[in-house]
């Protein structure tokens, strides 16, 4: 009673929230406010329950992106793929890179993969639909923390000595999760209605990686040159390498860019996500 | 401050659709439409679409508690939704007035990993509870739910009923202004129902409350006025006695077409009581009355009497007597002798079965015929047993 007295009134009309900009944005900052202590919860629930029935546990959140570049190790090593001038061991390269790539991927799936398991929830009880998303923000941060002891590991294996260009690795860290929350988001609403998406997204993400710079340094000539230059992910994946690795940066501007417009679109695919539940929850069922 | 009107429903509307697939693409057309800012109160079906509410006004005050009822498929259901915010309306207006309690769904978001106290915290701050009130009101939920030495074992190693309990000792807990109830009390044994309607009750005071339910003694027992829902429509609002009675009618009624078999060759059968009270022990006496048109083709043909749970009670045979019948209209006085019946209500139906067409039976429900029967136990004595054997 203490937190919402008698005169809060809350009105449901069909007309769309977007009608009213100032009250929808009122409404979110609420939501988002009033949302921290259910989305801790929610992802300390996630988390227990995550690898609980599991016999590896966390080796899980390792594994992915180990046996990628395990095979580009291999077949770079093999000399069956010919990848050089990387400017480091050529394995330390790909794994960095592959370890990247999964916080990008992990930030993807998370936005339908909260709508998906907290379906019955969402269709029987009314709470901020944002704790779904922070509580997978968390997770997120959570996979990531958890990659950053291996990429430690493998920094300190390979003796490669950051310089200071490492203040940037955060916010490199920051874009690329806010980046994969943005296509996230955007595929969301429709991947909750048509499982298509669910099951096209990996595929997509899978292929996506080969073109972008995760196992191979930036190319200028060609096809893989075109879209060096084009891919949006391309330029996070690279500056978060160049960061860690000591390199001179190379693509400052393209990442700075990519980064603020991958901020804008978390905030639109956070308001599309807000208008889009009631009628998700409509067409889902619970 | 105390009769405040705290829900406030205007001219509801909501459809829905009958095929997946176009109601994927509309979900799709529909969120389009909202992110472009329309406004969708709009009043068309599209094909494959209905109404699963239609044009639903109702008030509710502080202390006032509004009975639900209707029908599998009547409405119910997504009315509670939409007040409760899950889903938008399509036409009309919804008005809440402070904290919303529902309980349409207990026991949701409980994790079955985590122990019972977790899940306390997790169902808690999803019901809009802080960590600090539930500090306060963990002992409370769990004494109510009776589950203490259970606490702090995993939910999946509880019976349905400890779930159930504990859903409800944790969304009580949040005392709201406005309660929604749907169907919560139909499961969980008798002494905690009990205990629910007590909670529900000190809840009542300073609450609006919905509540919905099938169980006419729960309904009579909480609700100080009703709501009928038929197809989506309000049929009745008001009176709660004169809605069980429309419930009633149209659980009843929607039998009628079925009605005797065209084929029996009964064209219309009618029961006729004498009275509707009927004291145990007593004579009861009706009139029948057939209007056949062709050869009575029938194997069996009863009076049946049931309770208010749709159970049969008694019967007896009228076949002797419709077999009399030629064509044309016939009415009986008829008596049956010293009826003793326990004291309650009872309704009347008339069944046969056909003999032509592969034994089909039809059976005709009286709604109308609500037989009150008063009297105790002790006009029971009638019956008193023939002594086989006697020893000692």
């Amino acid at each position: 009673m203490t937190k919402f007295p008698a005169s809060t009134v809350t009105i449901y009309t069909p007309d769309s929230p977007l009608r009213n900009p100032g009250k929808l944005f009122r409404d979110m900052v609420h939501d988002l406010f009033a949302c921290r202590e259910l989305a801790w919860r929610l992802f300390i629930r996630d988390l227990s329950a995550q690898y609980r029935q599991t016999y590896l546990g966390y080796i899980w959140a390792f594994l992915p992106p180990l046996v990628t570049s395990f095979t580009f190790i291999y077949l770079n090593s093999q000399g069956i793929v010919r990848i050089e001038g990387v400017g480091m061991p050529y394995a330390a390269f790909a794994l960095i890179g592959t370890l990247l790539w999964q916080v990008f991927v992990d930030a993807i799936q998370c936005p339908s993969l909260a709508i998906i398991t907290s379906k019955s929830m969402l269709a029987k009880i009314n709470f901020p639909r944002e704790a779904v998303l922070v509580g997978g923000f968390y997770m997120v941060l959570f996979n990531l923390t958890i990659r950053l002891v291996l990429l430690i590991a493998v920094m300190v294996y390979w003796k490669i000595t950051p310089g200071p260009g490492l203040l940037l690795f955060p916010f490199a860290l920051l874009a690329l999760v806010a980046a994969g929350f943005a296509v996230g988001m955007a595929f969301s609403p429709i991947g909750a209605l048509y499982g298509d998406v669910n099951r096209g997204l990996p595929i997509i993400t899978q292929f996506w990686m080969l073109l972008t710079p995760v196992v191979y340094p930036p190319k200028t000539e060609g096809l893989a040159g075109v879209f060096s230059t084009w891919n949006p992910l391309a330029p996070l994946v690279t500056t978060a390498r160049e960061s860690l690795s000591g390199q001179p940066f190379t693509q400052v501007t393209p990442f700075i860019v990519v980064a603020l417009i991958s901020i804008i679109l978390v905030i639109l695919g956070w308001i599309s996500f807000r208008l889009a539940m009631p009628l998700l929850i409509e067409r889902m069922g619970g | 401050m105390s009769n405040e009107v705290l829900i406030k429903v205007e001219g509801v509307r909501k459809k829905f659709c009958r095929s997946l697939k176009k109601s994927l693409w509309y979900g799709v057309k529909d969120i389009g439409a909202e992110m472009l800012g329309g406004s969708r109160q709009h009043n068309q079906l599209r094909p494959e679409e209905f109404w699963a509410v239609n044009g639903v006004s109702f008030q509710v005050r502080r202390g006032e508690c509004l009975g639900l009822i209707g029908r599998n498929g009547a409405g119910k259901t997504t009315l509670l939704k939409m007040l409760n915010g899950l889903i938008k309306p399509d036409h009309g207006r919804i008005e809440m007035h402070g904290r919303v309690g529902a309980l349409i769904a207990l026991g949701a978001g409980f994790n079955p990993i985590l122990t019972g106290r977790e899940n306390i915290y997790v169902n808690g701050s999803v019901l809009g509870l802080t960590k600090k009130e539930i500090d306060e009101k963990i002992d409370d939920i769990i004494d109510f739910a009776e589950i203490r030495e259970f606490i702090d074992a995993p939910v999946q190693s509880y019976s349905s009923g400890m779930q159930v309990r504990l859903g409800f000792a944790v969304a009580t807990a949040l005392e709201p202004d406005i309660l929604l109830l749907d169907e919560v009390l139909a499961v969980g044994d008798f002494a905690f129902r009990t205990k629910c309607f007590v909670r529900i009750s000190s809840l009542l005071s300073r609450a609006a409350v919905i509540f919905v339910s099938h169980t006419e003694e729960q309904l009579i027992r909480i609700c100080s006025s009703g709501l009928v829902l038929k197809q989506g429509e309000i049929s009745y609002l008001g009176d709660l006695r004169e809605c069980l009675n429309l419930y009633r009618e149209s659980m009843t009624g929607s039998e009628r077409p079925v009605v005797f078999h065209h084929d029996a060759g009964v064209k219309e059968a009618e029961i006729k009581l004498s009275s509707l009270e009927h004291l145990s022990g007593e004579d009861l006496i009706f009139e029948l009355q057939y209007t056949v048109d062709r050869n009575v083709d029938l194997s069996l043909h009863a009076l049946v009497l049931f309770d208010e749970a749709v159970a049969d009670v008694a019967a007896c045979d009228l076949l002797p007597i419709i077999k009399n019948v030629t064509t044309g209209t016939r009415s009986y006085r008829c008596v049956i002798q010293a009826l003793s019946l326990r004291p309650g209500v009872y309704h009347f139906g008339l069944e046969a079965l056909t003999t032509s067409h592969g034994s089909i039976l039809v059976r005709k429900h009286f709604p109308e015929l609500r037989l009150k029967v008063g009297g105790s136990i002790a006009h029971w004595s009638d019956y008193t047993p023939k002594v086989l054997l006697a020893e000692g």
